[in-house]
């Protein structure tokens, strides 16, 4: 095993875009991602790549368009208010069935919001990034490792799929230092004859489009669009769980706020309540199938976030509202206490089963 | 013996376009001028929104379809990947000058190596003859029912003119396709902006005056003369900026 370095959650993920062979990134300075650039603004010209400071959040999403259009890896990254003003290309990105890595190092919210943590943005991320019916892959790191290791495993899975992987961090895991192992690994390389390089004269021309005119073609598009969905919430969920297989109350977090949660979860097995986390990795495709498998002994769930209550209606839909679902939030930048969730997980130990 | 024949840049496919509309004769231009640079295997073309928003089965080259406004960045993103591609956006008025003008600027201010094919016809075509950022003071369109009135909507952006001023910028010039003189000067003017591409000289952007009878509401031959005395005036014909010109200050 490689030796660990200290790293910032951001130039980890950083890195290990580099590590993946991203040779292009681009992007436009908002706080709290601003290192992403920073770290690859003195890294790219070294490894013969591009960093290019876009005008704008929409000019970076569209030079990403282009080099993901020509077959290369490439990433932009930004935090909530810029990743709105990509939303456009995040579509057409989906239209086009072409493959990118996109980071959100999520701050509080709507407009301007603020500076500090938040996981606001869920509901952008696994639901409307844009218009048209369409999906991306969501990965939620929960440590600086993880800002590392999900960013190979997000590349990799673009390709594969041919969409785009976002991953969807709070702002605490962009600012924070941790070890980190920087060991990721084989880059797997895919078939991209699709891709515009030139025709050599040698092929018919490629063309990367999203546009049909005739509607019976554009719904087939969608339709074949959603059948590798399919795969994909079939083959590529990822969750990690911690006490949870005896768990009377299931804590189901994601990034941050999982971090609070194992501690408040210790406390409360110290007092005798039986409580478990269920932690998705994947927010799309959300992990249903262990959630639901987890109501059948579970009396409660809790959900936390830093948001006003968005996973909740995943939770919710997962167990098929079995199990009441409990909320735990703070929203605006604020990150729920142990305390909170603890409170929280003592209420749904005492009222979950009668709920139900 | 053959005396005239179809670019092999363009595919042997029916154009959409309307009766009369010079967008196919800029096309032919930039066929030509990539069958005698011999670059159609290593072109890339990235088509806009607007009327021309099929050229990506025009060309037989590769083509990316972008998002309006966002032809200049989907091309720095295709020719950053691969620099020895040849790269071209081909953009109508609203796209190039409306919404897409910080991408227009900001291609130019980096000088990025590509070219722009730039059909300015003073009006959008594609949605049905509406306003555009270079429809004239007084022109009648479907969102200037009265005419352009610039004291509430403000005046036509002179795409060559503000482009002339970025420093970054290669090489600009403005061309019509209104008569045979004046076609045989555009073409001239677009393959120099391929070959400057070519030589690795930057930011090229051709300007083409352009007729759109069907929403100008005028016969394909009266759409011409308007263009002649109307556009022309407006916008002069002409090169704005050459950094390889002869005495031009080059890099």
């Amino acid at each position: 095993m490689a030796d660990k370095v200290l790293m910032k959650g951001n130039e980890a993920l950083a890195e290990a875009a580099i590590m993946a062979g991203c040779r292009h990134y681009f992007g436009y300075p908002i706080t709290p991602q601003t290192e992403v650039a920073a770290y690859l603004a003195k890294r790219m010209p070294k490894v013969g790549g591009t960093f290019l400071q876009a005008e704008s959040e929409i000019a970076a999403i569209n030079m990403v368009i282009g080099v993901a259009s020509a077959g290369k890896r490439v990433m932009t990254s930004s935090s909530s208010p810029g990743i709105s003003l990509k939303s456009e290309g995040l579509s057409y990105l989906a239209g086009c069935d072409l493959p990118a890595l996109v980071v959100n190092v999520q701050r509080g919210g709507p407009g301007l919001g603020g500076i500090q943590p938040s996981q606001s943005d869920y509901f952008h991320a696994t639901r409307g990034a844009g218009h048209g019916d369409f999906h991306m892959l969501v990965l939620a790191p929960a440590s600086v490792q993880e800002m590392a290791s999900l960013v190979f495993k997000g590349f990799d899975l673009a390709d594969k799929y041919r969409m785009t992987a976002m991953i969807l961090a709070d702002g605490t895991m962009g600012q924070m230092m941790e070890p980190v192992s920087l060991d990721m690994g084989e880059v797997k390389q895919y078939d991209k004859s699709w891709a515009v390089t030139g025709t050599k004269g040698a092929r018919p021309h490629n063309i990367v489009n999203s546009l049909s005119l005739l509607p019976e073609e554009l719904e087939q598009w969608n339709l074949k669009r959603y059948e590798k969905y399919a795969e994909i919430e079939k083959n590529e969920v990822m969750y990690d769980s911690f006490m949870a297989e005896d768990a009377d109350v299931i804590v189901v977090s994601f990034g941050v706020g999982a971090r609070v949660a194992r501690n408040a979860i210790v406390e409360a097995r110290a007092k005798g309540i039986k409580a478990g986390l269920i932690r998705p990795i994947t927010l799309w495709p959300f992990p249903k199938q262990a959630l639901k498998a987890a109501a059948a002994h579970a009396k409660a769930f809790v959900s936390v976030e830093l948001s006003m209550g968005q996973m909740i209606e995943d939770i919710e839909l997962s167990i098929r509202c079995f199990r009441p679902v409990l909320l735990c939030r703070r929203v605006g930048g604020m990150i729920p206490t142990p305390e909170e969730v603890l409170a929280k997980i003592e209420e749904a130990d005492k009222t979950g089963g009668n709920e139900a | 013996m053959i005396v005239f024949e179809k670019p092999k840049a363009l595919a042997d496919v029916k154009l959409h376009y309307c009766p009369g509309c010079t967008h196919g004769i800029v096309h032919r231009l930039v066929a030509e001028a990539i069958d005698e640079l011999g670059i159609e295997g290593r072109t890339i073309g990235i088509a806009p929104v607007g009327c021309s928003v099929f050229a990506y089965n025009y060309f037989n080259c590769d083509m990316v379809e972008a998002a309006h406004g966002r032809a200049p960045a989907v091309a720095t993103g295709v020719k950053r990947a691969n620099p020895d591609n040849i790269v071209f956006t081909y953009q109508g008025d609203g796209d190039l000058a409306a919404i897409g003008t910080a991408e227009t600027v900001h291609s130019a201010a980096r000088n990025e190596n590509i070219t722009v094919i730039f059909v300015n016809n003073a009006i959008y075509g594609m949605t049905g003859g509406q306003m555009a950022p270079t429809t004239l003071p007084g022109q009648i369109t479907q969102t200037s029912p009265y005419g352009r009135d610039t004291a509430t909507v403000g005046y036509p952006i002179k795409v060559c003119e503000l482009l002339s001023n970025v420093t970054g910028a290669t090489y600009l010039e403005r061309v019509a396709v209104n008569n045979v003189k004046n076609v045989k000067a555009a073409g001239a003017a677009i393959k120099k902006a391929f070959r400057y591409q070519m030589e690795g000289k930057g930011f090229s952007l051709i300007e083409v005056l352009s007729s759109c009878p069907t929403n100008w509401g005028l016969t394909p031959d009266k759409a011409l003369e308007w263009l002649e005395q109307n556009m022309i005036p407006y916008y002069p014909l002409g090169v704005y900026k050459d950094r390889y010109a002869e005495g031009g200050a080059g890099k």
